[in-house]
């Protein structure tokens, strides 16, 4: 008996292979191969069309609007280079545009180490970001002590007062938030419905309303004399509305927490903010990442609405070069707004790419989170 | 110190001083917390009444009743320059309602599309529902309005060079110009067929729904319906010698005359609303579905439903159970998120009342007082809703 090695029968290509794949995911049936003719159109009508607005027939160089005037013309990009410094800094100095800088490189040197999961010395980290930070930023943003020549809020502007709103909102809104939904679950009649009826009002009203109001009801409401600066007051507004909208979302994780756990810290003989601030927010908190994330993502969007107030954030910048004379052209508006989106975009998903990752790390073993089921 | 029904431990504690008992402290609280809203509440009335006797406005609603002296580009109700700051009000009001519930309809229907197609089994549908999502998710609405409005609406070609589109409908920088349906002598007939063919179905689902708790039997309501729906007015139309022609838009000099026309501010914030809001719905329709567990098609299927059985019966019932809420507030937010109308020049209601009236007027605190009431009422109307819908779903566990 001899044994001889038969040569291996190659797997079958209906069932493996790039083939099997196409066959099983994009043309399984007579009305899955029409589908896939219908939506590979789309995609490269799509991609043809944005290919040919950025790069074929794209302008690359040009002095103003006429360079970019022509048929069929596709994005004016040296309308962008041409603006740039004003959509990431407004009009704030050129020769103190390094403070804003170094406030970024601040805030990073801060972020960072907080964010990933894997660098220890959280507690460091958050008080840096929460405590010195702050002032820091304050100090070099604004100016007018150590030396640094006073910079107006008037002249903040683009991608930077976009910053500024969004991150002193959040800041200010989470403790508010928190307050809000603990009020919200009160035992004391008085404490509820005051949280309630704050609660309730701002998030039955736009926005845009509440803008509206601090711009012409707010000197109404203070004493004669009494000026608050404008950028100022759409933080407040940005971040009681913030707030309002957090309680909700925090209350959720609240009524998660099973019960025994408030019975164990009245057991354990905790005080009301011990027993918060130790066992239950450490939990609801965690539960709700996921809608704090949406609530920020939120807020970084709305905080476009400012420019309706008259603040140039980013979009407001978009919008006044857009109406400069000098770069007036079919094709500008089109690349202003792409160049704009393009910024928050990035900044929107990788808030929720990073809200996602946080999900699936502390998410208790076994559980999946649906995002991540719905790819299974 | 009489009575604390609670034991000794607690007289312990409460003996010291009665500020360690739990119920004081809840009413040292709460009365601090009414007298400082009560201060804030009194500084900010004695501030403004300060302010507006110094600036001299008399408040008051009485001017509601003035002449309003400005124009509104789109109006559903007769209104003109010489109309009340009142009528001002109705107009914006209805404005909005058009084009929030217009903008509900077509969000509805693309998020249920690319909701569904984002579970698709095919490859390249369920990515390109995904990009979708993930795209419009995350840029600015006030972005998106300017893009369709000042990047694409507003670089059409003049009427002159209008688009030409089928049926008689135009295109251009102006807006959208359709043929306008004019209904002529006997259209009313057509009208009260409808009307009766309405009230038929209602009570033909409900004889429908008694018989089959009775009996057992079904009977096909939904077909019934639509024959009746469609089919009456029809017979109603041709019967009475079709009394209705249509007023198509001409070109005349610089400007189209005649049909109807659908303002560029218009249809930029239907864009905008419709795509952004549909983004969200598509999320909630995908979490609506997988939420309704594989068991359920398993023992629908065991039951020996069909395919369609067991969607109408089975799935979506449950799916609408998950639906539902998370969608009534993205109508709500739909409605209010078209208060950034005023970005583009849309005459809605902020825009109108908020901002015009109020420039004109003066009135701040009287306006922004209307315009918030407005939309806590419309909020408020939605949580009934939501309430009302919440007890119907409800699981009935046993």
């Amino acid at each position: 008996m001899t044994a001889s090695a038969r040569p291996l029968t190659p797997p079958p290509t209906t069932a493996n292979g790039p083939w099997a794949w196409l066959r099983a995911n994009l043309f399984s049936s007579i009305g899955n191969t029409i589908l896939t003719v219908i939506a590979g159109w789309i995609v490269y009508q799509v991609a043809h069309g944005v290919i040919g607005w950025a790069f074929v027939n794209a302008t690359f160089e040009g002095e103003d609007g006429g360079a970019c005037t022509r048929e069929n013309a596709g994005a004016c990009w040296p309308f962008v280079s041409a603006w740039f410094g004003q959509f990431m800094y407004g009009r704030y100095p050129d020769a103190e545009r390094w403070r804003v800088n170094l406030t970024y490189a601040l805030a990073l040197a801060g972020l960072v180490p907080l964010m990933v999961p894997r660098i220890p010395g959280k507690l460091w980290s958050s008080l840096y970001v929460l405590g010195v930070f702050p002032i820091l930023a304050t100090i070099l943003l604004a100016g007018g002590v150590f030396g640094l020549p006073d910079v107006p809020t008037d002249s903040w502007g683009g991608l930077l007062v976009t910053l500024v709103i969004s991150s002193v909102g959040i800041a200010a809104a989470f403790p508010i938030g928190i307050l809000l939904a603990l009020g919200r679950r009160s035992e004391m009649p008085i404490v509820r419905w005051a949280s309630v009826g704050f609660i309730e009002f701002v998030r039955g009203v736009p926005l845009i309303t509440v803008l509206f109001m601090s711009s012409v009801m707010l000197p109404l409401f203070l004493p004669n004399g009494w000026t608050i600066d404008k950028l100022v007051r759409a933080l407040i507004m940005v971040a009681l509305f913030s707030a309002a909208y957090l309680a909700e979302v925090i209350r959720g994780g609240l009524q998660a927490i099973p019960r025994g756990q408030f019975e164990a810290a009245d057991a354990l003989g905790l005080s009301y903010p011990h027993k918060m601030g130790l066992i239950i927010l450490p939990q609801a908190l965690k539960l709700v990442i996921p809608g704090i994330v949406n609530t920020l993502i939120g807020l970084f969007k709305d905080t476009s609405l400012v420019l309706i107030i008259g603040i140039f954030d980013l979009l407001g910048m978009v919008q006044a070069a857009l109406s400069a004379q000098r770069w007036l052209s079919p094709a500008t508006p089109m690349t202003g707004y792409v160049f704009a989106g393009f910024v928050f975009w990035i900044f929107c998903f990788g808030m929720s790419r990073y809200s996602l990752m946080l999900e699936r790390r502390l998410a208790p073993g076994g559980q999946r989170t649906i995002a991540k089921a719905a790819y299974d | 110190m009489t009575t604390t029904s609670r034991g000794s431990f607690e007289d312990g504690t409460a003996s010291r001083s009665p500020l360690y008992r739990p119920e004081v402290r809840q009413v040292i609280y709460q009365v601090l917390l009414l007298l400082a809203l009560g201060y804030l509440v009194y500084w900010v009335v004695n501030n403004v009444a300060d302010n507006l006797r110094r600036q001299n406005i008399a408040s008051g609603f009485d001017f509601l009743n003035r002449t309003s002296g400005f124009d509104v580009s789109q109006t559903l109700i007769p209104y003109s320059n010489t109309s009340t700051y009142g009528r001002a009000f109705w107009v914006g009001l209805l404005n909005t309602l058009l084009v929030a519930g217009l903008g509900i309809v077509f969000a509805t229907v693309l998020g249920f599309v690319i909701g569904i197609a984002r579970l698709s089994s095919n490859w390249l549908v369920a990515r390109l529902a995904g990009a979708y999502v993930e795209i419009v998710r995350n840029l600015p609405l006030l972005l998106q309005l300017f893009f369709w409005y000042f990047a694409v609406l507003k670089t059409l070609p003049s009427p002159r060079q209008s688009y030409v589109l089928p049926g008689g409908a135009f295109f251009n920088v102006r807006g959208l110009y359709l043929p306008m349906p004019v209904p002529e002598m006997g259209f009313s007939r057509v009208a009260a067929a409808f009307w009766a063919a309405l009230i038929l179905s209602i009570g033909i689902g409900w004889w429908a729904r008694r018989r089959q708790r009775v009996t057992g039997q079904r009977f096909r309501v939904l077909r019934t319906v639509l024959v009746l729906v469609v089919g009456m007015p029809l017979f109603a139309y041709f019967t009475s010698g079709q009394p209705l022609s249509w007023s198509y838009p001409e070109l005349r000099g610089f400007n189209f005359q005649g049909g109807i026309v659908v303002l560029p501010e218009l249809l930029a914030l239907l864009f905008g609303l419709s795509f952004y809001t549909a983004s969200f719905i598509a999320e909630i329709v995908r979490a609506g579905i997988l939420g309704v567990p594989k068991g359920q098609t398993e023992a629908a299927q065991a039951l020996g439903l069909t395919n369609r059985q067991s969607l109408r019966l089975v799935i979506v019932p449950q799916a609408a159970r998950i639906i539902i809420p998370p969608l009534t507030s993205q109508y709500l937010n739909l409605t209010k998120n078209s208060s950034l109308a005023v970005a583009i020049g849309y005459p809605d209601f902020v825009n109108v009342f908020t901002g015009t009236v109020l420039n004109q007027t003066g009135q701040a605190i009287e306006v922004i007082l209307v315009t918030m009431a407005v939309f806590l009422l419309l909020s408020l109307l939605t949580s009934i809703f939501m309430n009302w819908f919440n007890r119907r779903m409800a699981l009935v566990e046993r």
